[in-house]
């Protein structure tokens, strides 16, 4: 009787995910048994265990199994594969940077890296799930791990504020989600995103209830990628949070939520495509148009690359509202390309952190060619990338994207959007203005972890490469293609 | 079966030399900075050679590498193209490029004081410059081409500021960098429109595709001719020719070595090789090539006579160098693509070894180098004033030195050209005499006569090391002998080796193109235009014998006499200052009053800024209740936003 809920095959879908479970208990096992000195083998071990969980993955890409499982709840495709090589790489890079932050801060445990796994996990889930219910599930496993890691400084009252506020919202968000989805439940007989669409389609169109479902989904997923006007929890928690996991969910979360709401509106809501295009366009020029806004007079660099991660999102909306091949291709490479510069800037603001210095003030920054060129130079590259400048990956990002609503005709968008990145470009240079023009204010050099440097090799190699030779990155991205069949 | 080839690795050697100096360098000694320059030079130069010579029975070679871009329809791979035409730059550039990096160690060893740390720099730019030359001349499209051009650019700019710390240095590359970018505004804009025409950017489908087009009438601005203008326009700010030609006397403020390699021997080339690349396009568009013809002509004299009154040797130099290109524009103009190549090859060697020769010369005097302050080196520095005076023949185009083969070429062409043919090759005439004067004043004011420098500076002149002499000798031979493989017919029936080698490249051309001159006359018209300009090119010499070392104070009396002319020339036909009224001026008021002042203080800053930033501030004055902690207020906005898109689709539907 068992065998009428299990196949063999599914244990095999999901080999990676059991694989960064496995490791998620061992590193909390494992970290009962380690002195204070040692407790750097807990990076260790997750780094070992999402190489593990890559390789895995990387042979359930060429073995070409029967990728749908669990009763159709699990679609493993390769869609989902390229999403889940992202989050590896980000939570990869993340766990090479949290080793020397945490020690500083006082609180190098295990759990920390067991939770980020585990979060890891659910985003794997979010991007597999065809379901309704099962993406339910991931996601909340997903952000309950993440509410955990916001807080993760105790005694720091500002970390606490913020995973509280986190943690209440993004409750109240899910409700509204849910409720949602209890609609297109009771609509369609079904949680399956591909019946759902079926029946959604055999409705008259304008149908109220159908409507409000939409709206309602709109709703709770905006909040998750920090939509206008969903996002204010997001420079709370972006400033509140430990800087190693506010890198953590500016990236993989962000991608995994971005490719849960492609499921769901591309494939589960295209037949109420003509509602949910204008409602989303008109909330991607807000995203944009504030997060650029408002990132022009922040003095916090957290606080402005938390709104500039706002502005980002409204780009990425492009993508889903043009809802072409470009658009998809554009959104796929984009968090790629955002995984490594984003990561970059954002292992400069954690290696600020010193014992005396918070170091997340712009004006911390000042004189920086003169104290570090190093690390001035590579800011330099990555805040050139996220401007968008070439010849760095931030350029093909917004290329593709932007040329993705030109091709379904929506001119005022690009152009917004262009204007937009030229806005963004005045508050990235404010911070090169303060790193090159400025006098230093003290003697006091940044010493690097041979973890940071290792993350800031890695996203730099891959800022300047993806964007002069983008070539075999696109074709990678193209394997998210396979949402649309 | 395709064979085997490594072309890839010619560019990519440099490379790896510049990467390995430029990262490592500092940590490098001296001898280990040079060994890496020299060894990445000179195997990718023997690699040329090998590739060259087991290849050119199966030329063309195209090797398809990857795909590099691909938008749309537009694919860029990175294709490298070995065939005539790129071998002959190939090899000019590498073996040019090696005796210049041999020479540059000797030269370089003075570095030290406020440039340390300038001799591996200099060493990573040099490679960097080789890299981006030869993948300008290797690519097999217009886009990979490109890249090279402005990667020579880059280096350009790199390598005459190498000094920064002087004033006029740094603005010298500003000055180049910028007039680059005018010419470059115009290439991409060619580049462009040849997309838009052809679809592609790649060389064989376009050129199949335009010489199957008619010829453009003459007077006439077609498709193709404004596509070649514009590819000219590049090439005016590349290859130094009217109007775009003022960067490069600047640009002398470079190490010598620089001036040798990118100033006079290969990158100010490079407009050439890309309008002999793309003779087809250029052949089919008879009103671009008589403009290019009368353009290069006017450049040939109009430098040639600022040559004449300068006092800076390597300012003379760069003058001269502009006039030859000018012979080479000139060649392309007329259609003879391959007597611009052979003169681009002849003018490399003898043109690289003036300058080297200067070098050598400027280290005996201590960096001085006006040549009135000189005088009767010869007997202090015997082989660099045997070299230079080499150098001089071949360039005044004396018989058997390479110079007068393949001026001589491209003065027969002209002459033969239906339109204008014989003005165009008056105007070359006498520049060749202006040639055979200005080299000549050099040569006997500099290394002749009296020394005019004092007594200390004459103790201090010395010849130089060996390092810096072997690659002057070496460049002697090349001066004297490349040009014996084109050797006019009326000379022991000739030799055509050079055209011969270049046929297939210009083979549409000469086809259906105007370049199709009927060589009429004879070849006793031939000589006696040689005759011709051999004669001015002596008398040139002798006016030059007469003025600077018979008399000397003839040379001040002239000066007196012909005060208006003579402050006309040194000054440059005030072009500087004219370039400075019509355009500079301008801008800068524009950008101070009206983009600073105005655009960004006002507009920007005040309006934009500190407006946003003043609405933002009151916004946020009011948000901050909501931002400030209150979950509450957040969850409200929730909602509200929720009741938005809801009235936003009740209103729309």
């Amino acid at each position: 009787m068992f065998n009428q809920y299990f196949q063999p095959n599914d244990i095999l879908i999901i080999y990676p995910e059991l694989l960064l479970a496995l490791f998620a208990m061992g590193v909390m096992i494992i970290d009962l048994f380690l002195d204070r000195a040692w407790k750097v083998l807990n990076a260790f071990t997750a780094l070992v265990g999402i190489a593990y969980a890559a390789y895995a993955l990387y042979r359930l890409k060429s073995n070409a199994l029967n990728l749908s499982g669990y009763n159709h709840a699990i679609l493993n495709d390769s869609f989902a594969i390229y999403f889940q090589f992202v989050f590896l790489i980000a939570t990869a890079l993340v766990i090479l940077i949290s080793a020397r932050y945490l020690s500083i801060e006082g609180e190098n445990r295990g759990d920390y890296y067991a939770l980020i796994l585990l979060s890891l996990i659910g985003m794997n889930f979010m991007v597999m799930g065809i379901d309704l219910i099962t993406l339910y599930i991931a996601l909340e496993l997903m952000a309950v791990s993440e509410y955990i890691l916001v807080g993760y400084l105790r005694t720091n009252r500002q970390s606490n504020e913020a995973a509280m506020k986190f943690f209440l919202l993004g409750a109240f968000s899910s409700g509204i989600l849910l409720y949602g989805i209890s609609l297109l439940y009771g609509i369609s007989g079904s949680t399956d995103l591909r019946v759902i669409a079926q029946r959604l389609a055999e409705r008259p169109s304008h149908d109220p209830i159908a409507l409000v479902a939409v709206v309602t989904l709109t709703a709770g997923l905006l909040f998750k990628i920090g939509g206008v006007p969903f996002h204010q929890w997001l420079p709370d928690a972006y400033e509140g949070a430990p800087s190693t996991i506010t890198t953590f969910i500016s990236v993989a979360p962000k991608a995994a939520s971005f490719a849960l709401i492609l499921r769901i509106f591309i494939v589960g809501l295209k037949p109420l495509e003509t509602s949910w295009v204008p409602v989303l366009s008109v909330v991607c020029v807000l995203t944009m148009t504030l997060g650029n806004i408002t990132a022009i007079s922040q003095s916090n660099i957290k606080r402005l690359l938390a709104y500039s991660s706002i502005a980002h999102a409204g780009y990425l909306l492009l993508g889903l509202i043009a809802g072409n091949e470009y658009g998809i291709t554009g959104i796929a490479i984009y968090f790629l390309v955002y995984a490594f510069m984003n990561i970059g800037i954002w292992t400069l603001v954690v290696a600020m952190r010193r014992k005396d210095l918070i170091g997340d003030q712009i004006q911390d920054m000042a004189g920086m060619i003169y104290k570090n060129p190093g690390a001035a130079v590579l800011m330099l590259v990555f805040l050139l990338s996220l401007a968008g400048i070439p010849p760095t990956a931030g350029f093909i990002g917004k290329y593709y994207l932007f040329a993705s609503v030109i091709q379904t005709h929506h001119y005022v968008l690009a152009v917004i959007a262009v204007l937009n990145a030229a806005i963004s470009l005045y508050y990235y240079f404010r911070v090169v203005v303060v790193m090159f023009m400025s006098e230093k204010t003290d003697e006091e050099k940044m010493t690097l972890s041979p973890g940071v440097l290792t993350s800031l090799a890695v996203t730099l190699v891959f800022t300047l490469l993806i964007g002069i030779y983008p070539e075999p990155f696109i074709r990678f991205a193209q394997n998210s293609l396979s949402l649309f069949q | 079966m395709e064979p085997r080839t490594y072309l890839w690795l010619i560019p990519i050697l440099p490379l790896l030399g510049a990467t390995l100096n430029g990262v490592l360098g500092r940590r490098f000694s001296r001898a280990a900075v040079s060994a890496i320059a020299l060894l990445s030079t000179g195997l990718s130069c023997a690699l040329a050679i090998f590739e060259v010579v087991t290849l050119s029975d199966v030329f063309p070679i195209i090797e398809r590498h990857f795909t590099w871009i691909q938008a749309g329809s537009l694919r860029v791979g990175y294709d490298l193209l070995l065939d005539p035409l790129s071998s002959v730059m190939v090899l000019v550039v590498t073996v040019v490029g090696l005796l210049i990096h041999i020479y540059s160690v000797g030269y370089m060893a003075h570095e030290e004081g406020p440039n340390f740390g300038g001799f591996y720099r200099f060493f990573s730019y040099m490679n960097l410059f080789m890299f981006a030359m030869l993948t300008l001349v290797l690519a097999n499209n217009y886009v990979l081409m490109f890249v090279g051009w402005e990667g020579v650019g880059l280096c350009s700019y790199l390598l005459i500021g190498f000094y920064f710390r002087k004033q006029s240095a740094s603005d010298a590359g500003k000055k180049a960098f910028i007039t680059n970018r005018i010419g470059d505004f115009g290439l991409t804009l060619g580049l462009f429109s040849l997309f838009w025409m052809f679809g592609t950017l790649d060389y064989q489908p376009i050129f199949a595709r335009a010489a199957a087009m008619p010829v453009e009438p003459l007077h006439q601005f077609g498709a193709l001719t404004i596509i070649t203008l514009l590819l000219f326009i590049g090439a005016t700010g590349k290859s130094a020719q009217i109007p775009l030609y003022v960067w490069l006397p600047d640009a002398m403020e470079g190490p010598t070595p620089v001036s040798a390699l990118i100033h006079a021997a290969t990158m100010v080339t490079a407009g050439v090789y890309m309008m002999a690349r793309s003779n087809v396009l250029f052949s089919h568009a008879p009103t671009t090539l008589l403009i290019v013809a009368v353009i290069g002509a006017i450049t040939a004299l109009f430098a040639g006579t600022m040559g004449l009154v300068q006092r800076d040797m390597k300012r003379i130099l760069a003058y001269s160098t502009i006039s030859q290109l000018g012979y080479m524009f000139l060649a392309c103009g007329v259609g003879a693509y391959a007597a611009g190549i052979f003169h681009l090859m002849t003018h490399a060697f003898f043109k690289a070894l003036l300058f080297l020769a200067a070098g050598s010369v400027m280290h005996a005097m201590r960096g001085e180098l006006d040549i009135f302050k000189m005088g009767g080196l010869r007997k202090k520095m015997a082989t660099t004033y045997w070299t230079f005076l080499i150098a001089s023949l071949a360039i005044a185009g004396i018989p058997g030195f390479s110079g007068f083969f393949s001026k001589d070429e491209i003065l027969w062409r002209a002459f033969n050209s239906p339109e204008y043919g014989r003005l165009l090759w008056a105007v070359g005439w006498i520049t060749a005499g202006l040639t055979a004067l200005y080299m000549f004043r050099i040569v006997f004011v500099a290394f002749h006569g009296e020394f005019r420098g004092g007594d200390e500076a004459w103790h201090h002149a010395h010849e130089s090391p060996r390092v810096i002499r072997v690659p002057l000798v070496l460049l002697a031979v090349g001066a004297l002998l490349a040009g014996y493989v084109q050797v006019p017919k009326f000379i022991f029936g000739g030799v055509e080796k050079f055209s011969d080698f270049l046929a297939p490249v210009f083979a549409s051309t000469t086809t259906h193109g105007v370049a199709e001159t009927a060589v009429n006359g004879g070849h006793h018209l031939e000589l006696g235009l040689t005759a011709l300009s051999v004669l001015i090119a002596l008398a040139g010499i002798g006016i030059a014998y007469l003025v600077f070392r018979a008399k000397p104070e003839r040379a001040d009396l002239l000066e007196q006499k012909l005060k208006p002319l003579h402050s006309l020339l040194f000054h440059k036909y005030w072009i500087d200052e004219l370039y400075s009224t019509l355009f500079i001026r301008p801008i800068q008021f524009l950008s101070t009053w009206v983009l600073w002042k105005i655009v960004d203080l006002f507009v920007i800053d005040g309006l934009g800024v500190n407006g946003s930033g003043f609405v933002v501030r009151g916004l946020g004055r009011g948000l901050r209740h909501l931002q400030s902690g209150r979950v509450r207020a957040y969850a409200g906005w929730v909602v509200l936003g929720a009741v938005l898109i809801v009235a936003f689709l009740v209103f729309k539907v």
